[in-house]
């Protein structure tokens, strides 16, 4: 489904190289984690697969479902399903969060040729996953993420992601921030979204949120490579003893 | 021989194409609004308060013609119920127009004040623009109060059940208007005034507003969308113990509109918000100067001004808090944004507090930008295009002021006009 072959990407405005060759394949239906030390480029591949500015690609390649991710604009990504939960939710002070999810959905649906959803019906649907993240009426009401906690934008992020059921899923440290009953809603939301045509990528720091979310395939980034990949055994192995010990094998 | 005078020449030059209405009651006002004006001259770009508007189109004896702009949508303000009061290139008509027999207000023509002896109005009239000639000059509204053809006097004496609705359409591309409107609010009445329309190619309009105590106004205002109409409008509101005065105005289109409004809190626990939003594109020149002097103790003013600008657009906020010596407790806010949708378009703002009382709390902030990048990336990640995340964001910006209406049904008509213009642009 998301496959990425030597992607190597510059920053657009300096000389930094921040990934230098990734290569990662998420097959439908399976759950990827990538974990990493601190600034070793997780968030930058998130940010250059979901299609924002800032970054050039100097070589390599990334598709969803064989379509050129990098080139499509940014909505154009999302209507093709892909989605990504960021790990620094933007507050939009004067938009409706309820306005946000309904223009999101529809737009969605109009690139794909799909029929609007009615009010009533998408009225329907957002009370519903919204419960089930514990997500109240004023959250809804209120300017996207804007005074929302740090917990209540992660949660955020699950809920659109409910919403807008896109076939590709990026996480990005969704987890962090989160209290432990927060963190069970947030997996228990990835979960339900969990079915064969359906891949997710979760970037995370720790073992713990992968106790909830069980990945297939556990991947570690370096430097901007993924230097080993094997089983969720590989993130109990990190939580245990860090990096050290891979950093040193690997080299 | 007198050396020669450049300003006074052109206020001449001006004034010898208008006639001052003979007879009446209103004459002594219009004699001495005419002597105020010669001694001041009208504006002249050089006056430090027309700094960033050019004040010659506005000034200069005939007007530049105006075309009348065809629009299909529906006017403003249009499905709610009103009391219609329609201006046709500055002149009533009454064939247009509602009965204007409503429980709680009294409406009459200007014209009309004298043979029915309507002391209040005539009282006022040329009052309060008198009284706002100070601290700073504003030459146009004593040119209106000398000269105005139309105009209506408002009593509000009691709670009006629907929006007194004055209704300026603009038929004639030559058509330069002059209305003097004076509104009286009596002790604990309430009206809503709500105005809208092009008016004419040059529009001067005055309308002074005096609010006993207790009395409360609200006023909404959509200005004309005709592409190459001009207007100079003047509002001054005096405002007694424990009333309010809210303003809001729309403004989109016209090539140059300079709205003036000045306040004064007289009474104690009174408040004034005045809000604005414009949104231009193009060959646009949009001016929102405001002076607001608190006069009294614990009273509240508000000034709120937003302006989406694009295509070249000029937006220009001189906003003023004058806190008399005395006017302890103050609550002063004012706050004056541009979102500039282009690197040709420009915000001229000129923010200033002058505080004589130490017990106060005054803040103001002016702001000019771009959209916001990082919102705009995270709607489009979400599958919203980029013109949409566009209109989104820019409805956005402008809802602090959209919010300064009270009133749910005439709020959902601006918003609804601000929506279809940015349509229209994409
Ligand atoms: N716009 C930018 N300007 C300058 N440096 C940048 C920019 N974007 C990313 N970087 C740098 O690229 C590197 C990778 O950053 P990135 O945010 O992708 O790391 P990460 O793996 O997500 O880290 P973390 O675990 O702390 O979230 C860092 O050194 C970061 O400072
Ligand atoms: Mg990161």
């Amino acid at each position: 489904m998301l496959e990425i072959n030597n992607l190597h990407v510059k920053l657009e405005e300096e000389d930094k190289q921040i990934l230098k060759g990734v290569d990662l394949t998420v097959e439908p239906g399976t759950v990827h984690a990538i974990m990493g030390p601190n600034g070793s480029g997780k968030s930058t591949l998130s940010y250059v697969l979901s299609g924002r500015d800032g970054y050039e690609v100097t070589e390599g390649s990334a598709t969803l479902d064989g379509d050129d991710l990098l080139d499509l604009d940014p909505e154009e990504r999302a209507a093709a399903g892909l989605f990504l939960a960021f790990q620094y939710p933007v507050e939009i002070p004067g938009v409706g969060n309820m306005t946000f999810l309904r223009t999101a959905v529809n737009a969605q649906r109009k690139a794909r040729g799909e029929e609007e959803m009615s009010a009533a019906d998408f009225l329907k649907l957002v009370r519903e996953r919204a419960k089930s993240l514990k997500i109240n009426a004023d959250m809804l009401k209120r300017p996207v993420n804007v005074g929302f906690s740090g917990g209540e934008k992660k949660r955020n992020e699950i809920l659109q992601m409910a919403m807008l059921e896109p076939k590709m899923c990026i996480l990005d440290e969704t987890d962090s921030g989160l209290d432990v009953d927060a963190m069970k809603l947030v997996a228990e939301g990835v979960n339900a979204l969990r079915d064969e045509g359906r891949g997710f990528l979760v970037i995370t720091h720790y073992q713990r949120l992968l106790d909830h979310i069980k990945p297939d395939v556990v991947h570690i980034m370096s430097d901007g490579r993924i230097i080993k990949s094997g089983g969720p055994e590989l993130a109990l192995e990190v939580e245990n003893n860090g990096y050290a010990d891979i950093l040193a094998e690997v080299q | 021989m007198a050396l020669a005078n450049p300003k006074q020449d052109a206020t001449e030059a001006r004034i010898a194409g208008l006639a001052l209405p003979q007879g009446g009651c209103l004459q002594t006002a219009r004699r001495e609004a005419l002597a105020r004006l010669r001694e001041m001259g009208l504006p002249q770009r050089r006056d430090e308060y027309w700094k960033y508007t050019r004040p010659d189109t506005l000034t200069q004896p005939v007007a530049m013609p105006a075309a009348v702009f065809e629009v299909e949508e529906e006017p403003v303000f249009n499905d709610l119920d009103r009391l219609k009061v329609v201006f046709v290139d500055g002149v009533y008509d009454a064939d247009a127009s509602d009965d204007l027999e409503v429980e709680g207000v009294q409406i009459d023509r200007i014209a009309d004040i004298c043979g029915q002896d309507i002391h209040w109005a005539k009282d006022l009239y040329g009052v309060l623009e008198a009284k706002g000639q100070n601290p700073v000059e504003r030459p146009l509204a004593a040119l209106n109060t000398a000269f105005a053809q139309d105009g209506v006097a408002i009593h509000v004496q009691g709670q009006v059940s629907k929006p007194i609705s004055l209704i300026y359409i603009h038929e004639s591309e030559t058509s330069d208007a002059i209305l003097h409107h004076v509104v009286r609010v009596e002790p604990g009445a309430e009206a809503t005034i709500l105005e809208n329309g092009p008016a004419a190619a040059r529009f001067n309009k005055v309308m002074e507003i005096d609010i006993a105590d207790g009395g409360k106004l609200h006023h909404v205002r959509a200005q004309g969308r005709d592409h190459e109409r001009r207007a100079a409008t003047h509002m001054f509101a005096r405002l007694g113990a424990e009333s309010v005065f809210k303003s809001f105005t729309l403004t989109a289109n016209g090539v140059l509109t300079r709205n003036e409004v000045v306040v004064e809190l007289t009474g104690d626990d009174a408040v004034a918000h005045v809000a604005g939003a414009c949104v231009g594109d193009g060959d646009f020149l949009h001016d929102d100067t405001v002076f607001i002097t608190h006069d009294a103790v614990n009273c509240e003013s508000r000034q709120v001004f937003k302006k989406v600008l694009r295509n070249g657009a000029t937006g220009v906020f001189q906003g003023k808090i004058l806190v008399q010596p005395g006017a302890q407790k103050t609550d002063g806010y004012q706050i004056s944004q541009s979102l500039l949708l282009d690197d040709d378009s420009q915000f001229l703002a000129k923010p200033e507090l002058e505080i004589y009382a130490d017990d106060v709390a005054c803040s103001h902030g002016s702001t000019s930008g771009a959209i916001d990048e990082t919102g705009m990336f995270y709607l489009r990640s979400r599958g919203i295009p980029e013109a949409e995340a566009t209109d989104l964001l820019t409805l956005a910006f402008l809802a602090e002021a959209v919010e300064e209406i009270e009133d749910e049904a005439i709020a959902a008509d601006i918003l609804s006009r601000l929506e279809s213009w940015l349509t229209r642009r994409r």
